[in-house]
């Protein structure tokens, strides 16, 4: 082996050794110095908003008692959902361990919040803890009324053709379980939308394309049918977003009905019951009556509502979703409109839009920014302006990656480049490879 | 997305393919390529002979990358929906028909090379 010109190369390795070590440097962002304070800050809830925030304030603070409150040892990874009800990934893929996600330095109280007493500023735990604060951060998410729908029950799921998997990774799977035999021997397919605010808006719909895909594959075309009943009179809050999926409905040949929210269910005759809302145009007069729906698998959606702890602490809004309860706060800032020391982030967030963990990466930051700034005595700056992404699925292989605001406007991450309205690939990979990633990136506190 | 930085994207990256992984296929990239780069500055030609092989080698990475990455997404070709679409699929086709290329090359001179006269 010749060694002739190797002083030469080696010179040159080392100097693009040197050169590449330059540009890794030049990609690693500047660190805003630490603020140093005694602040107790509390924080109920350790899910997707709770671990995301703890994770920045570590990074941020120093010397600050941080308290994070929450009795639940595992983490959902609950975009994730819709994809395990389709059979397309395992439960055990939405699941994580909080403790992996927890900074070290912080207190974690493994109890659930009791009550909130914004007056003397504490937090009771429900072994009787009481925990003082200065700053309070609510992020205890929601609560699925399962109750509210006459009949059922959560130990129905996978069995008679019903499905609910919004109700966590095992009945998610079951979900599958119920909805695989429809893709299979076909039938009636019912799907449901429930009458309240909701996290995620688009998973309803996603589920029926998903399971209409499925389906059309499987038992094949002609020999099922895809209702989807919704209390609301779009099928999408955003109008432009509304009008895409009606044409969608039209081109898949589904069949959409308004004002329709799911009463009861009867599995023994596979009959649902809906009470219907129409306003007759001339004389402005509503008027409800209640429809039975048929099916052979049933997607039950229930109400959504805050938790308990919060509805009893004064700190949900008086005038608007009396029957639900969301915290009170300032749309922009998602500062506590009576209480300004607590801040309110997440699914329980009495704000327009943005029960998801989408928002949650966009809302994370500001509330950061205010908190921080008023630990300095200074007014933040930092603007939430509702920002929500739904990578709406339309068949495994393809989504639309719908973007929006407060405003209803679109506000595509990549304008240009991957359209919003149109069933890409590319939104689909994203849905499918990065979303988790991204996730888990924004739980750490770096996205 | 949110503050699309560098940062963010190796953590995206990293959270994929877990953090030993990531770093263990950026390392072999590295490699393979710092070994390119060194038997065409040790050899100071390229040996066409070997290239050729190389050459030929490309479609079958090209190939393996598509299926590769359509299995890992449970996808298939006709879910491709628009121009960007396309522009993902060739792209992946032709990093895998690079990254066979200078595979190949690479191993070539390093392993099988034939002793100077």
């Amino acid at each position: 082996m010749t060694l002739k010109g190797l002083p030469t190369s080696r010179r040159a390795f080392l100097g693009l050794g040197v050169a590449g070590l330059a540009a890794a440097s030049l990609g690693v962002p500047a660190r805003a110095a630490r603020v140093a304070t005694k602040a107790r800050i509390v924080i109920i809830g350790a899910g997707a908003a709770g671990t995301a925030l703890v994770n920045r304030l570590v990074e941020r603070l120093e010397g600050a008692a941080i308290t994070i409150i929450d009795a639940r040892a595992e983490h959902l990874y609950q975009p994730g959902l819709s994809l395990v009800a389709a059979g397309l990934k395992p439960a055990s893929y939405t699941l994580s361990q909080n403790s992996d996600w927890l900074p070290d330095g912080i207190t974690l109280v493994s109890e659930n919040a009791a009550a909130i007493d914004p007056i003397t500023k504490t937090v009771a735990t429900t072994s009787g803890q009481s925990i003082a604060y200065d700053f309070l951060i609510v992020a205890p998410g929601l609560v699925l009324d399962h109750d509210a729908i006459e009949g059922f029950s959560l130990d129905m799921v996978g069995t008679n053709g019903i499905g609910a998997l919004y109700a966590g990774p095992q009945y998610a799977a079951k979900t599958w379980e119920a909805a695989s035999k429809f893709t299979q021997e076909g039938g009636v397919g019912l799907f449901t939308r429930p009458g309240t605010e909701m996290k995620c808006a688009g998973a309803p719909l996603k589920h029926t394309f998903l399971i209409d895909d499925i389906a059309s594959r499987g038992v094949g075309a002609g020999k099922y049918e895809i209702n989807y009943a919704a209390p609301q009179q779009t099928l999408f809050s955003v109008p432009i977003v509304h009008e895409k999926l009606r044409m969608l409905f039209e081109e898949r040949g589904f069949n959409g009905y308004y004002g329709r929210v799911l009463k009861s269910i009867d599995p023994g005759t596979k009959r649902a019951t809906f009470i219907e809302t129409k306003l007759d145009a001339g004389t402005k007069i509503e008027t409800k009556t209640d429809v039975e729906m048929p099916y052979d698998y049933l997607h039950v959606i229930p109400p959504q509502r805050a938790p308990d702890v919060i509805r009893q602490s004064g700190l949900s809004w008086a005038d608007k979703w009396t029957d639900q309860g969301w915290v009170e706060v300032d749309m922009k800032t998602l500062r506590h409109l009576r209480y300004p020391e607590i801040f309110a982030l997440g699914d329980v967030a009495g704000v327009p839009k943005g029960k998801k963990a989408a928002s949650v990466k966009w809302m994370v930051p500001v509330v950061e920014d205010h908190l921080i700034a008023a630990i300095e005595g200074r007014e933040g700056t930092e603007v939430y302006d509702g920002y929500t992404s739904c990578p709406m699925i339309t068949r495994v292989g393809r989504a639309m990656l719908v973007e929006f605001d407060y405003h209803n406007n679109l506000v595509p991450s990549f304008p240009g480049i991957i359209a919003p309205l149109e069933e890409l690939w590319i939104s689909w990979l994203m849905k499918e490879v990065a979303l988790k990633a991204t996730y888990n990136a924004m739980l750490r506190g770096k996205a | 997305m949110k503050d699309l930085t560098f940062g963010t994207l190796i953590a995206v990256f990293e959270e994929i393919f877990g953090r030993g992984l990531f770093w263990a296929m950026v390392v072999a990239a590295v490699l393979v390529t710092l070994g390119y780069i060194y038997v065409l500055v040790r050899d100071r030609s390229v040996s066409w002979h070997k290239f050729l092989l190389a050459q030929l080698s490309m479609p079958f990475g090209a190939v393996a990358a598509v299926l590769f990455v359509q299995v890992m997404t449970s996808s298939h070709l006709r879910d491709i929906g628009g121009p960007v679409d396309l522009i993902v699929l060739l792209g992946v086709a032709g990093m895998g028909a690079v990254g066979a290329a200078i595979l190949v090359y690479t191993a070539q001179s390093l392993f099988f090379r034939k002793p100077n006269p």
